[in-house]
């Protein structure tokens, strides 16, 4: 009398656990039981992780390679430097009531007066050609005033509105900046950052496809057990969740791979570096992926072996059905 | 869970047949015009030749197939009414055993056993009860930590029995069961069966068996070509 329908015994016999629990559980069982898998087939495994970690090494190390260079040449842009030629007819005593002004202006962090003496000497000592200036009856050298804007004026925009200003007063004769080159720097960082895009979603893609592919394999392999679990009322969800973390591990594992691919190729390539560094008298190093970036690369590895897995598995696994 | 038939009548029938017709695309009917009950706890041998449409009529129990026309009613439940990803739900309360009895050689009998129970999602502790429990009653318990591929075709059958039947479902399939064994093994599986049914649990097995059947007094389902040919109301 109390068996009233087929789904009499329901959901509170007590001694299941509750949904949560039970389906933290299985999440919990999942992540282990596919790891396992994963690790129970060293070789095979390790080829399809490093064909991921190449696909993520990739993008990753030109991303690396990318920010050095930006690095490299920081030093010039925040250095941009720009030479105010005052006219000769401007006394030393003028020119440096002149650099009195310009430290007033906010956007400049810098001032150095070349006076015209001092320029004379320099001319003499790095030309070589004093011996003929002494020929000369006064001074021909005018006064310079090397300024250098704050960080944020070093843009190229702001620059040239700088010297722009600067030009109009009547002392000064000439205004240069290296901008040409500047500007050039800033389209190629520009140019460079966009293929790396390009090509990290490229091998992103490559990547879907290929943990794809594995976990078609993997579901292939277990066909009778899916059937099975289908059969004793296992939903889509509990079949899915094995692959879906399958596809996790290879993800996150082929990012710690690449990580480390790129962190050797950085550690082989920083002798030479160095060498060369100081060949130019700079004090560079590489420097290798940041913590943050390594861990945004972990977090990429594994969403995109999560996504490939989730294309797999909405492709075959609900295919299968018993039969 | 609970979308229960509104009829009363209904009420009492474990599985009920409405008029009820399939038709695979591109062939003749599987079963044509189909009708009849079976009172819960009631065991009842479902026969025909091969062909004649008894696999057919265990899937849509099983909802593996939908009926192209009429109702199957199960437990007060219609189940033109239980959406596709409600199935699985509906399948935790139906044991079903397969004549190649479906079990996974890459664990153990136990776990083989445990599988149903783990999908619902008890407590390992009570799995571990049930299991054993299940297992006893099929006399594999000593058997628990084998691969069932160790086992010989009847224990084999038991194991997929015990798992049948480890969440306790109130209803019992079994397509073939005894198909690969011999006629005293056969004997024990449907012993074991009727164990089942005496326990208040719904049986009905399909089998081509005759010789088997005829000597257990039970209800007779007999299909031919996708018809009823005997055993539409219970004697």
């Amino acid at each position: 009398m109390s068996e009233e329908g087929i789904v009499q015994r329901g959901a509170s016999t007590g001694l299941e656990r509750g949904p949560m629990a039970a389906y933290l559980g299985h999440h919990q069982v999942s992540a282990l039981s596919s790891l396992q898998r994963i690790v129970r087939l060293p070789v095979s495994s390790l080829m399809t992780v490093l064909v991921l970690a190449i696909a993520l090494a990739l993008p990753a190390g030109l991303y690396v390679m990318l920010e050095n260079v930006k690095r490299v040449t920081s030093g010039f842009e925040t250095g941009t430097q720009i030479s105010v030629y005052l006219n000769t007819r401007v006394s030393d005593e003028q020119a440096r009531k002149q650099a009195g002004v310009y430290r007033l202006r906010p956007e400049l962090a810098e001032v150095r007066l070349i006076d015209r003496d001092a320029a004379l000497a320099e001319f003499e000592a790095v030309s070589g050609w004093g011996d003929v200036l002494a020929f000369l009856d006064h001074n021909p050298l005018p006064a310079v005033l090397v300024l250098t804007p704050t960080a944020a004026h070093s843009s190229p925009e702001a620059l040239q509105q700088l010297a722009a200003s600067l030009s109009q007063d009547i002392d000064v004769e000439s205004v240069q900046i290296d901008m040409q080159w500047v500007k050039r720097l800033y389209s190629l960082y520009a140019l460079a950052g966009r293929a790396v895009l390009a090509l990290a979603i490229l091998l992103g893609l490559a990547m879907l496809l290929i943990v794809g592919n594995t976990i078609r394999l993997a579901i292939e392999n277990r066909r009778d057990e899916i059937v099975v679990v289908k059969l004793v009322g296992g939903t889509d969800a509990y079949v899915r969740r094995p692959f879906l973390y399958t596809g996790f591990w290879y993800g996150l594992f082929s990012a710690l791979f690449s990580w480390l691919m790129v962190s050797l190729t950085l550690a082989w390539l920083d002798q030479p570096v160095n060498q060369l560094a100081e060949l130019y008298f700079s004090r560079f190093h590489l420097s290798g992926l940041a913590w943050e970036d390594g861990i945004l690369l972990l977090a990429l590895g594994a969403f995109v072996g999560v996504g490939g897995a989730w294309l797999a598995v909405k492709r075959h696994l609900d295919d299968i059905e018993p039969a | 869970m609970s979308d229960r038939g509104a009829v009363p009548a209904i009420e009492q029938a474990m599985i009920r047949f409405d008029r009820v017709s399939k038709r695979y695309a591109g062939s003749d009917f599987a079963l044509s015009n189909v009708n009849f009950v079976m009172r819960r706890g009631e065991m009842a041998f479902l026969t025909g030749h091969s062909g004649a449409g008894k696999s057919t009529l265990l899937k849509l129990i099983m909802m593996m197939e939908r009926p192209t026309q009429g109702q199957v009613i199960v437990g007060g439940q219609n189940l033109t009414t239980i959406p596709r990803r409600k199935i699985p739900y509906y399948r935790r309360h139906i044991g079903v055993v397969f004549q190649d009895h479906h079990l996974l050689f890459d664990r153990t009998v136990y776990d083989n056993v445990a599988l149903p129970l783990e999908i619902e999602g008890i407590l390992p502790k009570e799995i571990n009860r049930r299991v054993r429990a299940a297992l006893d009653k099929v006399g594999l318990l000593k058997k628990e930590k084998l691969n069932p591929a160790a086992l010989s075709g009847g224990e084999q059958q038991r194991v997929g029995i015990a798992r049948a039947v480890v969440n306790k479902p109130p209803l019992l399939l079994a397509d073939e069961p005894t198909g690969n064994l011999d006629p005293e093994l056969s004997a024990e599986i449907m012993n074991l069966f009727q164990r089942f049914s005496q326990v208040g649990v719904t049986v009905l097995v399909a089998s081509h068996d005759i010789d088997l059947i005829s000597k257990l007094n039970h209800r007779v389902i007999q299909l031919s070509h996708g018809h009823l040919s005997a055993g539409a109301q219970d004697e």
